[in-house]
């Protein structure tokens, strides 16, 4: 039954009268419509994201009051008020203030480094075979290994704290920025050089735009590197010349057991971090990959 | 044809191929891409050169560029030979992401000009306005390349291209990624351009329709190596003319040309470079070939 229905030839399909139809104007149903307000509220980044926070804040005044021990674990609000008293009575911002310092002149040098090493590394080969093996050698060595060495290369104070600064943002940054460099394609480099373009110039209006996604993760990688051995630095060091920054706070108010304050400590680095991820890396994403298209 | 009158002597050419051979260099061996091509591209031309894939056009295209260096022969421009890439010979590629996406539609127009330093931003901005509008771009001249259809970012390209008023423009299959009816608007486009300002185009396609329809003369590679077998005059179709006889006769005797090899020719060839990356574009051109004759894009 089955077989005789399929070795019979299928019937043409009917021919249909063709049609023509002119099209009426669209009187009733507007083109666009605006979202409900509350798509439109939740759309919000920021709303999001601050929902998320709030949430986490409940659940850990939650837990601390169900552990009840202020010296092992603090409550939120307690946290809180210390985080308070500290800004207001000007001893953390200080306090960060000079950890910021050290901070940006040791991420400023290690994305110039950086820089220099891959301008090389795509305009020689020498220059690419060079950056691969330092990479590979540097990248992995944890730069609190280095400290000790750096201690007593340029003794106990600002200069060793940048050197190991340079030393956890250069390799990361290097490695992504030549990864997006190496990404570029190849018909926007020909374009580049039909106009004329080499050298320095070709990469800094060439390369460096079109590598922006993999520079600016870079970056923010060589941040995030920057802040934890610079708080660890000071953490195991403790002052340098006089002076402590937050991870001096930190070390300090453990041994003096205020471990509100610790956590005050902990939550102003981790204030920066966000004010920093969402203010500034932020506002260099929207004005740039995100405004061109390259990322979304 | 074999008897006809002597030409009037001609003009110095404006861009000259001069025996020119490529080769390509893989891992472990050089191939040759093309074999001493010989053409001369006057002023005011457009200057097709057609073939199947692997006939070393868009190479060719890229030596005259100065992206790749000939390893015989040379390239002249106004009788200087050419050796680095440079403003006076701008590419349009077929890809769409020769377009800068960190600039808008205007600044990629002014982009060259400003590399180049051929002019400062303002006249470079009034010539962005300008060659845009006889595109018709000029509204999307603030928007980002991100936000353009293909035919769109292939427009802007055309205006960066004009507005920079190469000595020759060189278009590298510039609509073979758009769909069929963006690119006949395209050709139409770029033939009243070229009514316009009358600059000398090199074209490379592998659409022999296209070829007839933009070109003034064609010249015809045979693949694998690149070689030059023949040039045609196609001055006297443009797309109004596409469905007639002449056209089609035209379009029969350049597929002719380029696949009915004398006997024995074809193996020859396969046989010399079944290694490169063509050996399996000669089979699909014949392929090609073979089938329908209505359908005539090569490869």
């Amino acid at each position: 039954m089955n077989l005789a229905q399929a070795a019979a030839p299928r019937p043409l399909p009917p021919v249909r009268p063709e049609y023509e139809r002119p099209l009426e104007p669209l009187a009733d149903a507007p083109l666009a419509r605006p979202l409900p307000w509350p798509a439109r509220l939740w759309r919000a980044g920021w709303l999001r994201k601050g929902l998320i926070l709030a949430v986490l804040a409940a659940l850990w005044e939650l837990l601390a009051r169900w552990q009840d021990n202020d010296l092992l674990f603090p409550t939120f609000s307690a946290t809180a008020r210390a985080l308070a008293e500290g800004l207001y009575s000007g001893e953390l911002p200080g306090k960060a203030a000079l950890s910021l310092a050290v901070l940006l002149q040791g991420y400023a040098a290690g994305i110039a480094a950086a820089f220099v090493l891959t301008s090389l590394a795509v305009s020689t080969r020498l220059g690419r075979d060079l950056l691969g093996t330092l990479t590979a050698m540097f990248n992995p060595l944890p730069a609190i290994a280095l400290l000790p060495l750096a201690l007593l290369w340029f003794g106990l104070g600002r200069g060793s704290l940048v050197f190991v600064l340079i030393h956890s943002v250069l390799w990361p940054m290097a490695l992504n920025t030549f990864a997006g460099f190496q990404g570029v394609p190849e018909t926007l480099r020909m374009a580049g050089r039909n106009y004329g373009l080499s050298g320095l110039r070709y990469v800094l209006q060439i390369l460096v735009p079109a590598a922006l996604p993999s520079i600016l993760a870079g970056l923010k990688i060589g941040w995030a590197f920057a802040w934890r051995t610079l708080i660890a630095a000071e953490l195991v060091f403790g002052a340098t010349s006089g002076q402590g920054g937050l991870g001096w706070y930190i070390f300090q108010n453990r041994n003096e057991l205020y471990t509100d304050r610790v956590f005050a400590g902990l939550a102003m680095v981790i204030l920066i971090g966000l004010l920093v991820e969402g203010v500034v890396f932020n506002a260099l994403e929207r004005a740039t990959v995100r405004r061109w298209g390259m990322q979304r | 044809m074999t008897a006809a009158p002597p030409h009037p002597p001609q003009p110095a050419p404006l861009l000259a191929v001069d025996r020119v051979s490529i080769d390509y260099r893989t891992a472990d061996r050089v191939v040759r891409a093309t074999h001493r091509v010989s053409f001369d591209v006057h002023a005011a031309e457009r200057y097709i050169l057609l073939g199947a894939s692997g006939c070393g056009k868009s190479t060719l295209l890229k030596s005259i560029a100065g992206f790749i260096a000939p390893s015989e022969g040379e390239i002249r421009l106004d009788g200087r030979a050419v050796a680095r890439p440079g403003p006076d010979r701008i590419v349009v590629f077929q890809e769409f992401d020769q377009l800068p996406p960190w600039k808008t539609v205007a600044e990629n127009v002014m982009f060259p000009l400003l590399a180049s330093r051929r002019a400062g931003r303002a006249e470079a901005r009034e010539r962005a306005h300008d060659v845009l509008a006889r595109v018709g771009l000029a509204r999307f001249a603030d928007a980002y390349p991100h936000t353009l259809s293909g035919g769109m970012k292939q427009r802007v390209a055309i205006a960066r291209a004009l507005a920079m008023q190469p000595r020759v423009l060189l278009m590298d299959e510039p609509f073979a990624a758009l769909d069929a009816l963006t690119r006949r608007r395209m050709q139409e486009e770029l033939l009243a351009l070229w009514e316009d300002t009358r600059f000398t185009l090199l074209f490379v396609t592998h659409s022999i329709e296209e070829a007839l329809v933009v070109g003034s003369r064609i010249g015809l590679l045979s693949p694998h190596p690149g070689r030059m077998r023949a040039e045609i005059n196609s001055h006297g179709w443009d797309l109004s003319s596409m469905g007639s006889a002449g056209f089609q006769g035209a379009a029969q005797r350049i597929h002719r040309l380029l696949f009915d090899e004398p006997a024995g020719g074809a193996a020859d060839d396969a046989a010399q470079d079944g290694g490169i990356a063509g050996g399996e574009a000669a089979g699909e051109a014949t392929a090609a070939g073979r089938s329908n004759a209505g359908l005539r894009r090569i490869a």
